[in-house]
């Protein structure tokens, strides 16, 4: 009985110290710039860092605008699978796991010679185009992420229903859609973004190759010239991701506005 | 021409025929059920009616209007679904509110108009809460309420008591009458439950196998059954087939003793079996006087049911079932006991054939 309960304990002790140990030895070793005693030195170096604000400004407005057209992108296919097309969940599926058999650096081979200088669509002769390509890159990237999170949501709500009695009721698509479906698959699309959020704040082979300023070139860059600074940066990305992670919990419970949840049958 | 027409509506699903040949007027401010077993097409004609299905043939009007293939928004018909169907996400005046507020009605209106609607279902003081704070019960009336909110032409129920426990449904379906007395509105109610039917509609469809059984009043229904279904699906019925022995005199033979009817058998030729129905209410234990049918039997079953003991009487092969009134000084017979029970004529129903699928 008791070797029964010492196993589990001895899989989690060691998991613990499998994922304990290097971040402690990474944050350990980021606060030692100083020589002799423990310091924010290398914290302070790289959030002065003037090209740290600029490429992290910058993936952070790429990544929202990935998120938002993510969503736009995702809830309604989700939603028109679910609702009318249920044979094809097999094939969109397939297509929204490619990005994760698809090396990155395929993919964006295979945009430079579509979008290539040589090409009818030029996006990469220019920068703000090669953001929109960017972007998409992104959306495309992160599609495994969102479209999982975003169908289980709508897979866990009666949506034939709430459609007919929206329609009913004399609701368009356009609201039946903003309205009554995405607020009630709010926490799953919460969850797709934040994972979209943690995916694009840190990309580096498709930025790279499309030649951007982003965050994920920055952090290789920031790795091969200095000691400190890359550890440092290291546990600022853990930092995002975990609050990434804890807004997903905190933001996709359910919302209970009322505090009064007494159940009171009427007379 | 009646506030609601269906005309020679059909609907199948590829071989497969959910709904034959339906015809139906309806008058404003009826309020008509629906009823048959699983799978008789009830649903599907009310989700016809509500445009959420295109019939295959056929036409729906609605005060004149021609609906067949008007989306479910463009149709101004309410819905009320068995699971409630409230947006979780709003609350229960935004849950009534959403129809007037789509259709951009101005704001002052559509809070007067909410609380018209929580008040006409007693429920006035939810209107802050979710869905998600209330029970079943007042789910459903806040799903009325939604439905109602929009002033439609025809308010369509699908089952909407199923989901809710048996005390529930018994008061909510009245409040469901009350309401749709008080407005008027014409109104089309799916039930599988016959009580339920007979409780609330000024009359009833009878369906099966997507066919119209029969149309009548709720009285109409239970006492005079035209086919061997509604017989056997509204209420509890004795139904035997028999013999005829003389159709001019609408008699049969039940095991050796003959039966009457109240008429002759039109069209009906002697030695052809029909299907008889005798509700067990209508028949008494003992002989008596007058034109009543009289049959011997034996006491086979007495099941004692509180305040009503339903005793089987077994003649040759066939067995009657009777309701008494319990009565504390009269005890019931005892099993194997020869009785006589005694019935009227006019109760022993002769039912129309079959019809052919």
């Amino acid at each position: 009985m008791k070797q029964a309960k010492i196993g589990p304990w001895i899989a989690i002790a060691m998991g613990t110290l499998y994922f304990v140990v290097p971040r402690f030895g990474t944050s350990e070793f980021s606060l030692r710039m100083r020589r002799g005693q423990y310091s924010f030195d290398a914290y302070r170096v790289v959030l002065d860092d003037p090209r740290f604000q600029a490429t992290f400004g910058y993936s952070t407005v790429l990544a929202l605008a990935t998120i938002v057209v993510g969503v736009l992108l995702v809830v309604p296919t989700a939603y028109w699978v679910q609702l009318r097309l249920p044979r094809l969940r097999p094939v969109v599926e397939f297509i929204t796991l490619l990005p994760l058999v698809i090396p990155a650096i395929v993919i964006v081979f295979g945009y430079l010679r579509i979008y290539g200088s040589s090409s009818l669509l030029p996006m990469t002769t220019n920068e703000r185009a090669t953001d929109v390509l960017l972007m998409f890159s992104y959306v495309m990237l992160s599609l495994p992420y969102m479209y999982r999170a975003v169908d289980t949501g709508i897979r866990a709500i009666d949506v034939a229903t709430l459609t007919e009695a929206a329609e009913s009721l004399g609701a368009r698509w356009p609201t039946i859609l903003f309205k009554v479906i995405l607020p009630n698959v709010r926490s799953a699309v919460l969850s797709g973004a934040f994972l979209t959020f943690a995916t694009v704040i840190g990309e580096f082979t498709m930025t790279s190759l499309l030649d951007r300023p982003a965050f994920g070139p920055y952090l290789q860059l920031m790795g091969q010239d200095r000691a400190y600074e890359p550890s440092a940066l290291a546990i600022i990305s853990f930092a995002i991701t975990w609050a990434c992670l804890g807004l997903m919990q905190l933001l996709g419970r359910p919302v209970e506005k009322s505090s009064a949840a007494t159940i009171v049958e009427a007379k | 021409m009646g506030f609601l027409e269906l005309a020679g509506v059909r609907k199948t699903f590829g071989a497969n025929s959910v709904v034959r040949n339906f015809d139906l007027s309806v008058s404003r401010g009826e309020f008509v059920s629906f009823l048959g077993p699983s799978g008789c097409g009830k649903t599907t004609t009310l989700r016809m009616i509500a445009g959420f299905e295109v019939p295959s043939a056929g036409q729906i009007r609605i005060k004149e209007r021609d609906v067949t293939n008007l989306r479910p928004n463009q149709r101004n018909v309410g819905m009320v679904f068995q699971s409630y169907a409230l947006f979780p996400n709003m609350t229960v005046a935004e849950n009534v509110g959403f129809g007037l507020k789509v259709s951009k009605k101005p704001t002052g209106e559509i809070g007067r108009r909410v609380e018209e609607m929580l008040r006409l279902i007693k429920l006035p003081q939810l209107g802050g809460r979710y869905p998600s704070q209330l029970s079943g019960g007042q789910q459903q009336r806040v799903a009325l309420a939604r439905a109602l909110a929009i002033k439609p032409q025809v308010l369509l129920l699908d089952e909407p008591l199923s989901a809710l426990d048996a005390k529930i449904r018994v008061s909510l379906r009245e409040e469901i009458r009350a309401v749709q007395r008080e407005l008027g509105i014409t109104t089309i109610y799916v039930t599988h439950d016959q009580e339920e039917a007979l409780s609330i509609s000024d009359r009833i469809v009878v369906m099966n196998e997507g066919r119209i059984e029969q149309i009548g009043a709720p009285f109409e229904i239970y006492n005079y059954p035209r086919t061997r279904f509604v017989a056997s699906f509204v209420g509890t019925l004795n139904i035997f087939d028999r013999r005829i022995l003389d159709a001019a005199a609408g008699a049969f033979d039940v095991d050796g003793q003959r039966i009457l009817t109240g008429n002759g058998i039109a069209g009906a030729q002697v030695g052809e079996i029909r299907s008889l129905a005798l509700r067990p209410e209508a028949v008494a234990l003992g002989g008596g006087e007058g034109d009543r049918n009289l049959m011997r039997g034996t006491i086979e079953e007495v099941s004692f049911l509180g305040a009503v003991v339903r005793i089987r009487v077994r003649f040759k092969e066939a067995t009657i079932s009777l309701d008494t009134f319990n009565n504390p000084a009269a005890p019931p017979p005892a099993r194997g006991e020869p009785v006589t029970v005694r019935f009227a004529r006019s109760d022993l129903l002769v039912l129309e054939p079959q019809a052919e699928s």
